[in-house]
């Protein structure tokens, strides 16, 4: 009877001390080769949404770009690499068309040689004017602001131009465009 | 502090400096759309880049004179920039492709090697030594003139990037390492150790290619050199720190603990080793049978964050100490707060456990923050219900869980991209259809008028030719009639109908009248024929100014043309194409939402199988900690009796010796409580907390 009485305590006993343990059981192993399968999957998939974006863009382009009204304005730097660029404003035919404030990632990459597309619009043929401002900032912390005009001869084709942002010394920095 | 922990934890296992983005310097730029590319690549943006470059090539192969196209300067640099970046958007399988082409391709010596270079970064990267060693074996330093003609030996050559030899070199000595060509790599690390660029990684990895070469002297001469390295680098530091780690853990292993205790001291106390060496120093201690010094730096380490593998096994560690120092009720109050830390450890892993299992940890990957934020894997644990960033650093920090969550954030931010594509084709077809609305009613409209204006011009454009050709004539053969203006065609028109009548009625026409006529004739064939030169001159003026005129319709003319075609663009032929891209974004969006669920799980099951050893660990060190609590407690009862046994027999002993009246006094006194006076201080305060024992 005793022995009985034991044993089943034992028993409910040891089930409450079983119940109250968290229930944490042990999640599946990973492998290297399922890291590696879904990483040439991922790789896949990304294959396929750039093949995508490419021709949404190309798509993009020709619908609300067409070649004979497209104007893109492209902006780069040249020279003095303590120059910060804080802020380009463009504007067409007296209208501003665009306006952008640089961020230190895209500071750097201007320094690296790269080019910002910073418009990219629809003008009709003929002639028109566009003025092209910064604002920035020398090694010293001093703001200061330059402006240029240049005159924007439409054709058929689609038109570019460079708006470079040219000096040795901050202060110095003047705007100069390139027809491409 | 958080993310620059894990950072050098990953360079702990790795220990080669981060390459910069390769290929991608100093470009002489020639064409806009390929400086975009660049703008975005030196971002980091490479998906941005990467399309956008496909969309230049894909443009510049399909124009018939690709020589004319601005791109054809910048080409080898484009088509090897495709490898590059695709590499660093970690495409690997593409990348190859893209890379191995540019090695077959006719680019100068400079970017074929520069390619192999990024070639055997990638296999190096994959863990694949050999390939990486045979990408490498690519690199030539001379020119193959006979492959290429046309061209100087300066083109053909290109221009290396700076450095570029010392990190094949390096990289070449990484992969022998890895393949265990440990004398090799060390006669080549040998080389590189004046290079400024490599300071630190080249001696740590020189001393461990030393040590697995059997120069086990030097190896530890060179670790040493670098564990005294005077430098003010957080990296650096840390490669200093772990060198000095290194060789003390392999002086404790080979029985030099005195000798191992200065490495050990050598790392800083603020590093992110300094809580291995703490630990390690304590060991050092124990070796030399100094419990009170390995007291010293356990305790240090005791007081820090609980949740280190190395200050939980301080937690059982100081108490040991105490034990050994006979310090028994101190040991077991101390065994007691380990229990307790371990219960709170266990409950916060079981938290986390269950706060992955609830999708909270793949939520907070993807936390729009995390990509701002620097220390996003502090912001990670401080989300609301996230798990404990602190137990899976090392796993945040692996290479595997890296590719695994970068992969992952990938797959988020291109299933956005996939979503703005659909949302841009609905305004695509609404554009359109507004478009349509607008054009075709007005278009047929337009069509006629243009039509009758069409013809006019055909007509006008027909005349202005023939007369062109009467000019040409008109300079060889000069024909005055041609230029006689309106009235005198009038009035010769009229002396030729008197004429005509002279003739055919003789003798009704006087002489005077015939005369008149004569005169008449002669009067206009002398002005015609007196004026023609200046006629024909003038002629040949109006002529030019119709040109000019007949330029400017015409500009106008195909500028309507193109306007009309253009209007009716803008509505027709987007059907087919935009349903195309539809079903395209559609099946694409379902593949990678499969594979993202999958990566995610994958996440989920690696944390929590990392959180998992974790509390395994500390389910056993809960174990250990209550045996030795119980064998503390035994041995301080012991003690505390033995004590009372030695003290017994002392008061036999005097009792024995003094006077009746002194053991009243005696007596009297042990009716009263004991004073605090046992092994500790402490140790009055365990049976309170162990009634039972």
């Amino acid at each position: 009877m005793l022995k009985q009485y034991l044993t089943k305590n034992l028993f409910i006993a040891v089930m409450i001390a079983l119940s109250a343990l968290p229930f944490s059981p042990k999640a599946a192993e990973v492998t290297k080769e399922q890291i590696k399968g879904l990483d040439e999957q991922v790789q896949d998939i990304k294959r396929d949404v750039l093949e995508l974006t490419t021709e949404l863009s190309l798509l993009e382009e020709k619908l609300l770009f067409p070649s004979n009204t497209q104007v893109s304005l492209f902006v780069s730097l040249e020279g003095d690499k303590k120059f910060v660029l804080d802020a380009m404003q463009i504007k067409i035919d007296d209208k501003v068309v665009a306006k952008h404030l640089y961020t230190f990632k895209e500071l750097e990459a201007l320094r690296l040689g790269g080019v910002q597309r910073i418009y990219t619009g629809n003008i009709n043929t003929g002639d028109h004017l566009m003025t092209a401002s910064f604002i920035g900032r020398s090694a010293s912390g001093n703001q200061f602001r330059g402006s240029a005009d240049f005159a924007v001869i439409k054709a058929v084709g689609p038109k570019f131009v460079e708006i470079k942002i040219i000096g040795g010394n901050s202060p110095d920095q003047t705007i100069s465009f390139q027809d491409w | 502090m958080l993310l620059r922990i894990v950072i050098l934890v990953a360079a702990f296992f790795c220990c080669f400096p981060v390459f910069a983005a390769s290929g991608l310097k100093n470009v002489e730029l020639r064409d806009l759309y390929f400086g975009e590319v660049l703008y975005y690549a030196y971002q980091d943006m490479h998906f941005e880049a990467l399309s956008r470059l496909d969309i230049e090539l894909k443009q510049y192969y399909k124009i018939d004179e690709p020589n004319l196209d601005p791109l054809f300067l910048n080409l080898g640099q484009a088509e090897f920039s495709v490898g590059d970046i695709e590499l660093q958007y970690r495409m690997d399988k593409r990348a190859g492709k893209a890379i191995q082409a540019v090695l077959g391709s006719g680019v100068d010596l400079a970017t074929r090697n520069q390619a192999a270079l990024v070639l055997a970064r990638m296999f190096y990267r994959k863990n694949d030594a050999a390939s990486t060693i045979y990408a490498l074996d690519l690199i030539h330093d001379e020119v193959d003139l006979t492959k290429y003609r046309g061209k100087s030996v300066e083109e053909l050559r290109g221009e290396e990037p700076e450095n570029f030899k010392t990190d094949v070199a390096y990289l070449r000595a990484l992969a022998n390492i890895d393949t265990g060509q440990f004398t090799r790599a060390v006669e080549i690390l040998r080389s590189l150790r004046n290079e400024k660029s490599l300071q630190g990684y080249v001696l740590y990895n020189l001393g461990i290619a030393m040590l697995q070469a059997q120069q086990e002297a030097e190896g530890l001469s060179v670790l040493g050199e670098l564990g005294r390295l005077e430098t003010t680098e957080n990296d650096l530091l840390a490669l200093k720190d772990k060198a000095n780690l290194r060789l003390a853990y392999r002086l404790l292993d080979s029985g030099n603990a005195e000798l191992a205790q200065t490495y050990f001291q050598r790392v800083r106390l603020d590093g992110v080793y300094s809580n291995l060496a703490l630990l390690g120093a304590g060991w050092a201690a124990v070796a030399l049978n100094r419990y009170d010094r390995a007291l010293v730096s356990w305790s240090i380490l005791h007081a820090r964050e609980k949740s280190d593998h190395s200050v939980q096994e301080a937690l059982m560690a100081v108490p040991y100490a105490y034990g050994k120092l006979q310090a028994y009720g101190k040991a077991a109050n101390m065994y007691n707060q380990a229990m307790d830390a371990f219960a709170h450890e266990i409950f916060r892993l079981d938290a986390s456990i269950k706060s992955i299992r609830e999708g909270k940890f793949l939520k907070a990957l993807l936390d729009e923050q995390s990509k701002l934020d620097q220390n996003w894997v502090v912001n990670l644990r401080e989300l609301p219900d996230s798990p404990e960033t602190r137990y899976i650093l090392d796993l945040l920090a692996s290479n595997d869980f890296q590719t695994s969550y970068k992969n992952y954030k990938d797959l988020d931010a291109l299933e956005k991209h996939l979503d703005k594509g659909l949302a841009d084709l609905m305004i695509f077809e609404e554009l359109i259809d507004i478009r349509r609305a607008y054009q075709e009613p007005l278009l047929p409209e337009v069509e006629a008028k243009f039509k009758k204006i069409d013809a006019r011009a055909k007509l006008r454009l027909e005349q202005r030719t023939s007369l062109t050709k009467k000019i040409q004539n008109m300079l060889i053969v000069p024909r005055p009639e041609y230029l006689a203006t309106a009235d005198e065609r009038m009035a010769s028109d009229r002396i030729a109908a008197l004429e005509q009548y002279m003739a055919d009625h003789p003798g009704k026409v006087n002489d005077d009248l015939a005369n008149r006529i004569k005169r008449l004739r002669g009067v206009l064939l002398w002005r015609v024929h007196s004026e023609y030169n200046q006629r024909l001159t003038d002629a040949y003026n109006h002529q030019v100014a119709l040109d000019d005129m007949i330029e400017a319709f015409k500009i106008r003319y195909y500028s309507f043309i193109r306007t009309r075609q253009a209007a009716t663009q803008s509505y027709e032929g987007y059907q087919a194409p935009i349903r195309k891209l539809r079903t395209g974004l559609f099946a694409a969006q379902r593949k990678l939402k499969g594979v993202m669920a999958r990566q995610g799980r994958l996440l989920e099951t690696m944390a929590i199988n990392e959180l998992d050893i974790r509390r395994k660990r500390l389910e056993d060190y809960q174990i250990k900690a209550r045996f030795a609590l119980a064998e503390s407690y035994d041995r301080a009862i012991k003690a505390e009796l033995e004590k009372q046994i030695e003290d017994q027999n002392r008061l036999s002993k005097e009792n024995l010796k003094r006077p009746e009246s002194e053991k009243e006094t005696q007596k009297q006194q042990e009716l009263t409580p004991p004073p605090e006076d046992g092994v500790t201080g402490s140790d009055s305060s365990i049976p309170d907390k162990f009634p039972d024992s």
